[in-house]
């Protein structure tokens, strides 16, 4: 194709053969020479002092080569803790070893490893394994964990509150005391499980001789595992490699350094030879972290017009028993974002991070913007109800405007660039608002329900400024022009499903005028790619993207060098034009990358004191987050008899900026609200009082399926953003972000003639039929 | 143990000392070579395994090897190659019907039971007949729109062909 | 696969099974012998809820007996307004079925209806009554169609359905017995309609109707109910109160269904409670009332 054509096009995604053939190779399909295989044996209990371990008889099972507790690592000198990314003040820390030594602190923590032959001689001798467990009392709800008296997760800090963080700004008390109205509600952010198809899987190889250990591991930050794990190792940096094969998925879940990586890395090590562990998706509900989880009481207060003059929030945050790797930052990004994509001067919110004998809360797609988003959101249709306004006029009233930007807000960010009211408008014509607003009232004449739900969201991506969030800030690329003219591009993000093999060959087939079938964009194995920090945060393209566009403005300016000295003329009159070399004052003067990348190499005709070679490596600092924003538009209808929902209709009007393949974004954007419509309407991981996980498999936990899920109408705005040189923001996570409260608020909408304001989630059916009222339909009040 | 002769993408197989509890997707995955075929849950729900037996889809998960022998299976790499793609591998990959491409595998071979039941089936149809498949990354609309354009090019078809008749070109 | 995934205590790993021995015998007698002298031997039919058990490893049978070495156990036979349906028969031949969904469209909805299309390639007729999942949806049929089991064992007999579901996973078959052929007669004006659970999909409540009409107006009725006890169970009092009731007069036959569950013990858990299981039955019982009373 000819350059110049790409960038903004639906290019087929260059990922796709091996994928759809079943060619391609995820950790579960490495095979490597005198394999074993690992299993390990898991808490039943959320809280218990471990007493014994017999471990003899597993032992003695024919090919079972080795069973390890949590002391045995202890001996042997196993002694680190896994890793917490944090920059809280005061933030309480806990031990937590890859296996627990002598307490445990939740089902499905892991206290023993063995390892057999074969998996299925793994499973039979986990079985041989007999744990003597004391029971502690256990503490599973949020708010009673808070309590004195309460039992404490880890008896040795005193309290179960990791940490709080209060903020105010501006005058929230005076905004309340002279509101018009204030809305009071308590908002409950379910918790739910990522469930990425591919479950976690370690694959780990010692090299005895250079003394290295490879870990190919289902994850999205290989970089950072490295380090991590050559910490918790103890092995120099440069004798760790991992390899993020190909990945079935992440969601943030694969954002971690687990347990599992470390204890499969060690045992390869101890044992001399290849160990696999592949999770089962009973183990992976248990023990692969979980999302969301906070109780957010909320106060908003209001003049009589609708417009927003203050806000209270108290956010109580899960964390789980223990810190994972970003487990207390999470809540902190509700408290930056919760004033969305409104001006609110004045307000005051505090975090609180709570342990609870459960597993660590951590990011889970969207990762405390969604929280944030569901708030503010359902608080806008709350206060409009109260005011009997359409609840697209108050957030007319509290946008801030385009002029504006960039717009600090009051809890301190600095929102890039937008056009929230543009964005709105469009999806309201595309979802022809007012006819549907006519339709409502007549159908709900017939006594049939229909709901109109709203969204606009703003959220922050494209993590992040180091400032903000250190070693996990910037990203890297590298270009190498071959010798024979076709390119290699080593990226530092670790996609897995994003598409950035595609979206970034397209950047670079345009700019350096390389066919793209000459282009290859590698990733994911730390020895061949220069540090990167990795895929999440919807940072890939945004952060790592930009990272490539700096590499190739270094190769133009050296291809541009060399070509400037075979024509002997000054590099200062020689420019690439639509991917090619040339003079613009000359067009007899032309010269492609590849021809310069060869006389890089033959090395002979260079200018005097021009290093041989054309390849760069280049990082990006984004001296910003970016923040994409967009509204969504749901249509419900409710079956009033059984209180089903049903989306009749779905209208996403999102804006990340530049596009630079709009089939990837599309996709990108139905994955995000598929996902966030099935927080609003299915899921939620469910712990008894006594932390048994009664969602532990999925006969229990609702991922839906394709009739689940309805079709979407998608359009776009583009608010080009400063912050990199590709002007994108990400779009990673803001379908998940925007869409649970279009949906709650569109089931709320469809449910007012029955004086419903407020049901939390998941809004199963049945929650829904009791607030209708078992009579549902002499209740009517419109 | 047991002995399995089982065809398997057109290829006879004859193995010796199989255990009568390995499953269908493990004596793929391990014994033949074919990791085209996933795991994904231990359930039977996610479909992330599904092959054809005799043509027809099913949960190699749910299935022991033994209980194949003397049939035909065909696996994803039975379905096309990366020179020849199947139609509906076309469709799913023209139509970004896959992101992480953990489920794809699985989904293109349910898929392919589909069209046999049902040649031009309605998004309702292809929604309801997707149903033992599960996807946490595209939302479904792609893989939807791959089924609907898989259907309309096997019906454009020069010298029509059932969806069937493909696999068996596929896997011979 | 049981409905209920919380019902059994797992230990951290459900993918593989204990070990077995495996016999594919060519005919029932064969597979009656081994059946009674292979060491804690069970039937394999489609495997479809017996494998997902044994990969939980809350079954653990020494000895699998495949019924698939005996074909002719699969088969629908039609004569005069008399079905037989062999157990072997899986459910996507039943869903494919014409004739079935005119004849007797309790069943075929049920078989449409149940699992996904991977598990109805596999899955059987008789495994699934065998299996007596308080959530399965045949078992409601069964009953409501006031079907017949033929059993083979010792000596062939004839079970009815009233007394074929004896509990959760628990029906009249001997140790030592297997369900060859399942009867009943044509019901043209029958259906199924279930509310489904988020996750498995299993029944929440699922309601099997028979109606028997004389021009528009129901004469008799046979209504039974799965998901909501520990076996399904027939609503009597519904019953009597649809007699005489015209079938498109949708609120006499919404009044008619109230209090369909009345007297049952009837189940709860996250994704619905016992009052709303309750409440659902009557609101099921009368949608599927509705689409029996016209022809199928
Ligand atoms: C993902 C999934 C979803 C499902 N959804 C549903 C659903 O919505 N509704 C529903 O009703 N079911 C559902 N099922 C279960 C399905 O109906 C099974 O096919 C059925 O329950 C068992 O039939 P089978 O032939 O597979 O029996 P098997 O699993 O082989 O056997 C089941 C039991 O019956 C015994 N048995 C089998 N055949 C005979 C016989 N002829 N004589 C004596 N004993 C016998 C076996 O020993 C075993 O104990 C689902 C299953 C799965 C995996
Ligand atoms: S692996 Fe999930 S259904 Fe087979
Ligand atoms: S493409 Fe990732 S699960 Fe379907």
């Amino acid at each position: 194709m000819a350059p110049s054509a790409m960038v903004g096009a639906r290019i087929r995604r260059r990922e796709d053969p091996r994928l759809i053939t079943g060619r391609a190779t995820y950790v579960d399909d490495v095979k490597l020479v005198g394999m074993v295989h690992a299993a390990f044996i898991r808490s039943p209990y959320a809280h218990a002092k471990i007493l014994r371990l017999q471990m003899a008889k597993a032992k003695a099972h024919p090919g079972v080569l080795a069973v390890f507790s949590g002391a045995d690592l202890h001996a042997a000198g196993m002694t680190a803790s896994l890793p917490v990314a944090h920059k809280l003040p005061d933030l309480k820390t806990p031990p937590h070893y890859p296996l627990a030594v002598d307490e445990v602190r939740f089902v499905g923590e892991a206290v023993a490893v063995i390892v057999a032959s074969d998996p299925y001689v793994a499973r039979d001798a986990a079985e041989l394994v007999e744990v003597e467990y004391d029971e502690l009392p256990v503490v599973v709800d949020l708010e009673k964990a808070t309590t004195s008296g309460a039992p404490l997760v880890h008896a040795a800090l005193g309290t179960n509150v990791a940490y709080a963080m209060p903020f105010k700004a501006g005058d929230p008390d005076g905004a309340f005391a002279s509101a018009d109205v204030v809305v009071e509600r308590r908002l409950i952010n379910q918790r739910l499980a990522p469930v990425p198809i591919e479950t976690r899987g370690v694959v780990a190889q010692w090299d005895a001789g250079a003394g290295r250990v490879t870990i190919h591991s289902s994850t999205q930050i290989p970089h950072l595992l490295r380090t991590q794990l050559s910490l918790v190792l103890g092995l120099a940096e440069n004798k760790v490699r991992a390899i993020a094969p190909e990945v079935g998925g992440g969601f943030g879940s694969k954002l971690n350094v687990y347990a599992e990586e470390a204890v499969v890395a060690w045992l390869a090590m101890r044992l001399g030879r290849p160990v696999k562990w592949s999770e089962t998706r009973s183990e992976c509900f248990q023990a692969m972290i979980h999302g969301r989880d906070q109780i957010d009481d909320c106060e908003i207060a209001a003049k009589r017009d609708g417009t927003i003059t203050g806000l209270r929030v108290r956010i109580l945050a899960n964390l789980g028993a223990y810190h994972q790797l970003l487990t207390p930052v999470i809540p902190t990004l509700t408290l930056l974002m919760a004033p969305g994509c409104y001006r609110i001067a004045n307000v005051d919110i505090e975090v609180k991070g709570v342990f609870t004998n459960t597993m660590s809360t951590d990011a889970y797609r969207g990762a405390g913007r969604p929280e944030a988003t569901y708030l503010i959101e359902r608080l806008m249709d709350l206060v409009a109800r109260k005011l009997e306004l359409d609840p697209a006029d108050v957030r007319r009233r509290n946008f801030i405007e385009p002029s504006a930007f960039p717009f600090t807000t009051s809890t301190g960010l600095t929102y890039d660039s937008g056009d929230y009211a543009n964005t709105m408008e469009k999806a309201l014509q595309l979802a022809d608002y007012r006819g549907l607003r006519t339709r409502q009232a007549a159908l709900r004449k017939e006594g049939r329900f229909l709901g109109i739900g709203l969204s606009t969201y703003v959220e922050v991506c494209g993590m992040g400024p180091s400032a903000a969030m250190p070693a996990a800030g910037w990203d890297s690329a590298t270009i190498r022009v071959e010798p024979t003219g076709s390119v290699t591009v080593l990226t530092g993000i670790s996609p897995h499903g994003q598409g950035e093999e595609t979206t970034f060959a397209q950047l670079v087939a345009d700019e350096l005028g390389i066919p793209i079938d000459n282009i290859a964009v590698v990733h994911g194995d730390t020895d061949i790619v220069q540090y990167g920090v990795g895929t999440f945060g919807s940072r890939g393209t945004a952060v790592g993207g930009s990272a490539l566009k700096l590499a190739i403005e270094t190769i133009q300016a050296k291809a541009i060098r060399i070509a400037a000295h075979q024509w002997e003329a000054n590099p200062d009159d020689v420019e690439y034009r639509d991917g090619k070399i040339g003079v613009p004052t000359d067009p007899s003067k032309s010269m492609t990358t590849a021809e310069a990348g060869f006389l890089a190499f033959m090395g002979d005709k260079l200018p005097p004191g021009l290093e041989p070679g054309l390849d760069a490596t280049r990082r990006f600092e984004p001296p910003n987050f970016v923040y994409p924003f967009g509204t969504h538009v749901c249509v419900v209808e409710i079956d009033s008899e059984t209180g089903q929902v049903k989306i009749v209709r779905y209208v996403a009007v999102d804006d990340c900026g530049k596009v630079l393949n709009p089939m990837i974004v599309e996709g990108q954007v139905h994955g995000g609200i598929a996902q966030g419509m099935a927080q609003a309407l299915y899921e939620e991981v469910v712990y008894d009082e006594y932390g048994q996980l009664l969602t532990g498999t999925l006969m229990d936990y609702a991922i839906p399926h394709a009739e689940q899920v309805p079709h979407f109408e998608l359009d776009r705005t583009v608010t080009e953003t400063t912050v990199n040189p590709l002007g994108v923001k990400g779009v990673g996570e803001a379908g998940t972000i925007g869409s649970t409260p279009a949906v709650v608020n569109a089931v709320m909408d469809a449910l007012a003639p029955f004086g419903v304001e407020h049901i939390d989630m998941p809004l199963r059916p049945e929650k829904l039929w009791k607030a209708m009222g078992p009579r549902s339909n002499g209740k009517v009040t419109a | 143990m047991a002995r399995v002769e089982v065809e398997v993408n057109g290829t006879r197989h004859e193995l010796e000392g199989v255990e009568p509890r390995l499953l269908l997707v493990h004596f793929l995955r391990e014994r033949l070579g074919l990791t085209g075929t996933h795991i994904g849950c231990d359930t039977s729900s996610c479909g992330a395994c599904t092959v054809l037996l005799d043509g027809k889809s099913v949960k190699s998960c749910t299935m022991f090897a033994v209980q194949a022998d003397g049939r035909a299976v065909t696996t994803i790499e039975g379905l096309g190659s990366s020179a020849e793609l199947h139609p509906m591998q076309e469709a799913f990959w023209a139509q970004h019907g896959l992101q992480c491409g953990f489920c794809t595998t699985g989904m293109i071979m349910s898929a392919v039971d589909l069209l046999r039941r049902i040649p031009n089936p309605s998004e309702g149809e292809i929604r309801a007949g997707l149903e033992g498949n599960l996807c946490r990354c595209t939302g479904y609309e792609n893989i939807v729109a791959a089924v609907r354009a898989a259907a309309a090019a096997l019906a454009a078809m020069e010298t029509p062909k059932t969806i069937g008749e493909l696999v068996e070109v596929g896997g011979r | 696969m049981e409905s209920d995934g919380s019902t059994f205590e797992r230990e951290g790993d459900g993918m593989i099974p204990t070990t077995f021995n495996y016999f594919r015998p060519h005919s029932i007698e064969e597979a009656l012998l081994l059946l009674r002298q292979g060491e804690a031997a069970k039937i394999l039919a489609g495997g479809q809820s017996l494998i997902p058990m044994m990969k939980l490893r809350v079954a653990e049978p020494k000895t699998l007996i495949d019924l698939q070495g005996v074909p002719e156990l699969a088969h629908v036979t039609w004569a005069g307004g008399h079905c037989t349906v062999g157990s072997l028969t899986s459910h996507a031949t039943l869903a494919a079925d014409a004739d079935l969904r005119q004849k007797a469209g309790a069943l075929w909805d049920a078989a449409n209806g149940l699992g996904d299309p991977q598990v109805r390639n596999l899955g059987t007729i008789g495994g699934a009554c065998a299996h007596a999942d308080p959530s399965g949806d045949y078992p409601a049929v069964m009953l409501a169609l006031d079907a017949c089991f033929i059993v083979a064992g010792e000596k062939t007999r004839e079970v009815a359905a009233a007394e074929f579901f004896k509990g959760t996973f628990e029906t009249a078959l001997g140790a030592g017995e297997i369900l060859t052929k399942i009867t009943f007669d044509a019901a043209p004006r029958s259906a199924y309609v279930k509310l489904e659970h988020a996750a498995s999909h299993y029944a929440l409540v699922g309601v099997a109707v028979v109606l028997v009409m004389s021009r528009d107006t129901i004469e008799d009725a046979r209504i039974a109910i799965t998901g909501l006890a520990d076996v399904p169970f027939r609503a009597s009092g519904v019953e009597r109160s649809l007699r005489g009731v015209k079938g498109n007069n949708v609120a006499a036959i919404k009044s008619a269904c109230a209090g369909a569950a009345a007297g049952q013990d009837v189940r709860g858990d996250i994704q619905a409670s016992s009052a709303y299981r309750t409440a659902m039955a009557d609101i099921v019982a009368a949608r599927a009332v509705r689409v029996a009373t016209d022809p199928r």
